[in-house]
């Protein structure tokens, strides 16, 4: 059964108000911007955006007025530090005040591992000393039963939907993704429900027969969306490279509220879909972009 | 990192170069390292090429590579990373090896920084109403809590280094000898401070941090005026190496538009 949809329609059917989403999932690349600049054009309010660094993205839905929490280990802008709006939201209350549950990387991730294998918690020695569980009242700090030692407990959580950027899929949502993954593998087995955003579409026959490549089981996915693109600014190993740039302008042009009113306007509000949006970027700068050389694998024998 | 000044040596270089030289000079040869985002990408790429050849650097984006990346790097997923690396993973299994023990050395940066080595990259002020919102942990906390020991990396301002942080995100040696312990963290600790005028250590005695060596240019009293705190001083305290000419050039390669050292 496809489950191929336009972006407009997985947002809407799948990311209703008030739901809890996780994005950014393998860190520096594969960011699902697309999904994100989607939820922005329909005005999806009180969101709960989870994550352990999302680059920008987080910062755009909180500007834009999306996000009533944040469960997330950082949130700024990997080129440029800070992020203006997350510290708009926190500092004045602009556009609106925030739920700030603080996490590091590690403690997300443990999280979501926790919520994909169904178990409460999972202790960790991280974080001890540190002021982060006074600023996330969810963790507890507790004696380990069988050392006696101190141990920090870390809550899981259970996303509605995690929205995933890959290479490729099959129309059921059979999806390849390589490069390093973050916590994409915790965050898919984590969530309710996943939706895919891939690349390329490829026939069944591709994904099975490299099976050991498949991030997460098909029967999570409710959504396929294909958006060649969708992760610009940030790279997808095999198709394009980091446009570092912007970045950099997304930082100047934010750092005032009508600054971000007229970033959002022109590369989110007055753009209809990726396409368009692919279109505003230029042939130009896409070209920069691309791969300067392939490297494929070896093929591997799943002969028997 | 700020651009504070060029220094008028016989050979120019910038802060950030000479900071890039003293970290990769913290990487022993065959250790396994947490390279974390900006300078130490290059310090890694440096100190493999120059005493380090058999260190192997962790991302924990989930990458393990034993050679420098064949291009410059913005950030630690960028597709030259991934290209040629020893593997490609999951962020759990990066930290899995941090906890269990493996990672001698980590590095992080920092917004605020005390006297014992503590980092605050979250909150300036209450964080119930913040002066200012800072991006928060990321790895750094973890790195903190669970290498080995760890560098920090960072601008020295007198609003930078204070008396005590507001909060700690990633910890150093607490309010002093002991403290990690009795917090249940089980070993590591800082073991240097690169800022943009010295390098600072700590004092093992007492895990308060002390002036190990300031860079050309500065002395013992320019750093101190800089510091939030009265800082102590080593005994065999000198001006920290500058970097060498095969230095630069290999500094230069990993960043070429001077986007981070320049």
């Amino acid at each position: 059964m496809s489950k191929i949809m336009t972006m407009c329609d997985a947002v809407a059917r799948f990311v209703p108000r008030g739901s809890s989403v996780v994005m950014g999932a393998a860190l520096e690349s594969l960011i699902p911007f697309a999904a994100g600049h989607e939820i922005i054009r329909r005005q999806v309010r009180d969101l709960t955006l989870i994550g352990p660094i999302s680059d920008t993205l987080f910062d755009q839905l909180i500007g834009a007025g999306c996000v009533r929490k944040v469960i997330a280990a950082w949130v700024g802008n990997v080129s440029a530090g800070l992020g203006h709006n997350y510290r708009r939201a926190c500092e004045q209350g602009i556009p609106h005040r925030l739920e700030v549950s603080d996490h590091s990387n590690f403690t997300v991730s443990l999280a979501l591992l926790a919520g994909g294998l169904g178990a409460p918690y999972i202790p960790t020695y991280s974080l001890l000393g540190t002021d982060i569980p006074g600023t996330n009242p969810g963790f507890r700090q507790s004696i380990s039963p069988f050392g006696g030692e101190k141990i920090l407990l870390v809550p899981s959580l259970q996303p509605d939907v995690a929205i995933l950027h890959v290479q490729r899929s099959d129309e059921n949502g059979n999806a390849h993704a390589w490069g390093s993954l973050g916590i994409s593998e915790e965050a898919a087995l984590a969530s309710q429900r996943i939706i895919i955003v891939a690349e390329e579409i490829v026939p069944h026959q591709i994904i099975v027969s490299d099976p050991n490549r498949v991030l997460a089981p098909s029967f999570k996915v409710c959504a396929v969306v294909h958006e060649p693109g969708g992760a610009h600014p940030s790279p997808v190993q095999g198709y394009y490279n980091r446009d570092h740039e912007y970045y950099h302008e997304y930082h100047r042009t934010t750092r005032t509220v009508e600054g971000n009113a007229e970033w959002m306007g022109q590369w989110v509000a007055d753009v209809k879909d990726r396409a368009g949006y692919l279109q505003k970027l230029g042939e130009e700068r896409r070209q920069g972009l691309q791969l300067k050389e392939h490297r494929y694998a070896a093929p591997v024998d799943y002969g028997y | 990192m700020p651009r504070l000044w060029i220094m008028d040596t016989e050979m120019d270089y910038t802060p950030q170069e000479i900071m890039v030289a003293a970290a990769a000079r913290e990487i022993r040869d065959g250790e396994i390292v947490f390279t974390g985002m900006r300078l130490p990408l290059i310090a890694f790429a440096l100190a493999k090429q120059m005493h380090a050849p058999n260190a192997v650097g962790l991302f924990e984006c989930g990458l393990v590579r034993d050679t420098p990346a064949p291009e410059p790097l913005y950030t630690m997923a960028d597709p030259p990373n991934i290209a040629g690396a020893l593997w490609a993973t999951r962020m759990i299994n990066m930290m899995g090896l941090l906890q269990r023990g493996a990672v001698d050395l980590g590095f992080i940066g920092g917004a605020e920084l005390d006297r014992f080595g503590n980092l605050n990259t979250s909150y300036l002020g209450n964080p119930e109403s913040p002066k200012t919102k800072l991006p928060g942990s990321g790895g750094a906390a973890d790195i903190a809590g669970l290498s080995r020991r760890f560098v920090v990396i960072m601008a020295h301002e007198k609003r930078r280094l204070v008396e005590r942080v507001d909060y700690i995100t990633s910890p150093g040696f607490g309010d002093g000898q002991g403290w990690r312990e009795r917090v249940g963290l089980r070993q590591g600790g800082p073991s240097a401070i690169i800022t943009t005028l010295c390098v600072l250590g700590f004092a093992s005695s007492t895990g308060e941090a002390v002036l190990r060596s300031y860079h050309p240019g500065q002395s013992v009293a320019s750093v101190r005026a800089e510091t939030g705190w009265d800082l102590r001083v080593a005994e065999d305290v000198h001006e920290t190496e500058s970097p060498t000419a095969e230095e630069l050039t290999i500094i230069r390669r990993y960043d070429p538009q001077g986007f981070w050292t320049r």
